[in-house]
């Protein structure tokens, strides 16, 4: 049984929580007493059935407003998988956290009210969905009750979206009609939207296929974290990289490549050593040992010597502020990509993306949930590879060295 | 990759990204299920080396005979060290006033007694077993969740938290509050301790023993909760599903005597684990107010 990490995004008032409240509830995932629990809260809809959105409100905050301000995870499991939900605030002030809730997610599903249609945060989310490369887009038109159930109305829904899709480059777009609020379509298919003939959205989400693995041509990292060196008496010669792996392929005998600094070695011993058993290493965490004794530590990266990472001091990315403070091309900030720090200025900002029309906006400053593209100076060589190549070594984020806080996320585009 | 092998490497992982950011991290050690999981999984991020932290557990005082010698000896195999901060100094410093009433308990005041310790040692990472399933406050925070000079929690300062990329950078005074099991839940742990054969105190098993009736949950019979001639006591076959002090846990009834039959037990129970907290009933935000305040 494998895990599928999901981020639901709409606007405000799409049903959002609703939804997740409803899958929660429908596979039996709330128990009595947090029943009671939202029983004594007495937050009831206008039909006088349970707020579902309660259990997904965890702030004080945000039930007094009743909206979703932060990111909340909830679990769930049925007999075929296990289930990460991230539910994403909506509202445009709360970007940043719909960009947290998304980096952790295999599959996004973008809820549209069926009233109202595809509108500008549909495409705004889409295109933040496009932009960190989640790997499957599901849109659910939600409310369908209230549009009496019509076929066209979903059909007209899902050609605009398709438009969308296009314009935005993206591919492989799934749809399903449901109504959160009765239930309909959500984890069993309902009668009263007979037109339709695929999966309910519970059957979707234990069927679909996330491809998890897919970098056979382009070797494995291992960012190293952490070395262990007992010094012990009874181990006097104990050297161990430890990291967690990206990609697969890795196994003893394998020449390596210790980057930044470029030296070549062999893998003299994996721990624990799945390999013998026929199990894919990927995402493990593990000790690796090699057969050269050199200098290595935490930040450093061993990689596939056939096909290795990148590394450069110019680097270009796609860029998603998170503060106040816009970003200031006169500063010094820090990336961090896995457990390596490095200092960077962005001496040129390209281009900023208009969030409503995705047009790119040239000669403006970069500022609170804006996304863009930059061009980084590093003060040492950043080990890489690009999103398009090995999604998962092209990531970083952007620290504040004033108030230590994570300003930006990076996605590297080229050298 | 199967479930349990994500979450492990996820949270091996999470305490090897602690080790090599901070210079005086600490494990906060309970006796429970969850932080004797997270020790399990330290040995598997360190060994054969020794753990880059010590244990510290926070004793109210209050705690089962039978947590404390499970500690003990867990300590004395490990071969680590361990730091014990002690509630009954606070109160004996005026720092915290002991509650008074059938309903006392020193569970609140253990806030102020950790943040003591963490003081006292300049801990600047503290790792934590609490998971976001257990509580909708908990859903809410981060892995690497910082805290102020006061230990308090802001929910709307949260840092982004992106990928697997984990920003522990801090100003002096402030310390980081590590979970690293923040994605299982109550059924990944007990599969998980399953599954690696680990120990666990006996309190988790089924036991026969006098318990008192209180607000409707059945307590230990424990002479720390004031039992008088009003109260219900009895001999029950229970178990503890949530292990905090004497005066903040109650029991469940059940027959479970092992790991497979506890397990069929929590998958077929319709009560959240902490709908054994005492603790979590005080009010709706019970949890956030405390972790506000500093709480783990």
């Amino acid at each position: 049984m494998n895990i599928l990490k999901f981020i639901t995004a709409g606007s405000v008032d799409d049903g959002k929580s609703t939804l997740i409240g409803r899958l929660l509830y429908d596979t039996n995932s709330i128990l009595d007493d947090q029943l009671e629990a939202i029983q004594r809260a007495n937050r009831k809809n206008d039909d006088g059935t349970v707020d579902l959105a309660i259990l997904t409100d965890g702030l004080k905050a945000e039930r007094e407003q009743g909206i979703t301000i932060d990111v909340a995870y909830k679990y769930f499991q049925t007999d075929k998988r296990k289930f990460i939900i991230a539910d994403a605030p909506g509202h445009i002030q709360y970007t940043r956290n719909m960009i947290t809730g998304a980096s952790n997610s295999d599959l996004i599903i973008i809820l549209i009210d069926a009233r109202k249609g595809v509108i500008e945060q549909t495409k705004r989310h889409s295109f933040i969905a496009k932009l960190l490369g989640l790997k499957k887009i599901l849109v659910c038109v939600n409310k369908m009750d209230m549009v009496d159930y019509e076929l066209a109305v979903y059909e007209n829904i899902k050609t605009a979206y398709l438009k969308v899709a296009k314009n935005l480059g993206i591919d492989g777009v799934d749809f399903i009609p449901v109504s959160a609020l009765k239930g309909d379509n959500i984890a069993t298919i309902s009668d009263r939207i007979d037109w339709y003939e695929g999966p309910s959205l519970l059957e979707y989400l234990e069927e679909v296929d996330i491809d998890q693995t897919s970098h056979d041509s382009s070797g494995w990292r291992l960012p190293v974290q952490w070395v262990i060196r007992p010094q012990a008496s009874d181990l006097p010669d104990y050297r161990g990289y430890a990291g967690r792996v990206l990609g697969e392929g890795i196994k003893i005998g394998e020449e390596v490549l210790v980057l930044p600094a470029g030296i070549r070695s062999t893998i003299k011993q994996i721990e624990p050593d799945l390999t013998t058993e026929n199990q894919s290493l990927n995402g493990r965490s593990i000790v690796i040992h090699l057969e050269d004794d050199i200098d290595i530590s935490r930040g450093d990266f061993i990689v596939s010597a056939n096909h290795p990472a990148n590394t450069s001091k110019s680097l270009e990315a796609h860029i998603s502020w998170f503060e106040n403070q816009p970003l200031d091309p006169s500063q010094v900030y820090l990336l961090q990509n896995h457990s390596k720090v490095s200092k960077i200025k962005f001496p040129e900002v390209f281009y900023k993306y208009d969030i409503h029309t995705q047009e790119k906006l040239e000669n403006q400053p970069i500022g609170l949930n804006d996304i863009g593209r930059v061009k980084i100076k590093s003060a040492d060589e950043i080990v890489f590879d690009t999103q398009d190549v090995f999604a998962e070594n092209s990531r970083a984020i952007v620290i504040d060295p004033r108030t230590n806080l994570t300003v930006a996320a990076l996605m590297i585009q080229s050298a | 990759m199967d479930y349990l092998d994500h979450l492990e490497a996820e949270a091996i992982y999470i305490l090897r990204e602690v080790a090599g950011q901070f210079e005086n991290p600490a494990l906060l050690f309970s006796g429970g299920k969850d932080s004797i999981t997270l020790v399990h999984l330290a040995k598997k991020a360190f060994r054969p080396g020794k753990f880059p932290f010590p244990l510290v557990h926070i004793d109210t005082g209050h705690n089962f005979p039978e947590t404390i010698a499970f500690r003990d000896q867990l300590i004395e195999e490990l071969g680590e060290r361990l730091i014990v901060g002690y509630v009954q100094d606070s109160i004996d410093q005026g720092k915290v006033i002991e509650q008074n009433g059938k309903n006392a308990s020193r569970n609140p005041l253990q806030t102020v007694t950790l943040l003591d310790t963490i003081e006292k040692h300049g801990f600047d990472a503290c790792i934590g077993g609490a998971r976001r399933d257990e509580e909708k406050a908990r859903a809410k925070e981060r892995i690497f969740s910082v805290r102020d000079d006061f230990g308090q929690w802001d929910p709307k300062k949260q840092r982004p938290e992106l990928w697997n990329i984990f920003n522990g950078r801090i100003q002096k005074g402030e310390n980081v509050r590590v979970f690293p099991i923040s994605n299982w839940t109550e059924l990944d742990v007990w599969n998980y301790i399953q599954r690696e054969e680990i120990a666990l105190p006996s309190l988790y098993f089924s036991h026969k023993r006098p318990v008192v009736l209180r607000n409707g949950q059945w307590m230990a019979a424990d002479p720390i909760l004031q039992i008088d001639q009003d109260d219900i006591v009895e001999h029950r076959s229970v178990r503890f599903r949530t292990i905090g002090d004497i005066t903040c846990t109650a029991s469940v009834d059940s027959e479970a005597s092992d790991l497979p039959s506890i397990i069929e037990e929590i998958a077929a129970s319709t009560i959240s684990e902490r709908g054994a907290r005492m603790d979590d009933k005080v009010s709706e935000a019970a949890m956030e107010d405390r972790k506000k305040q500093g709480y783990f």
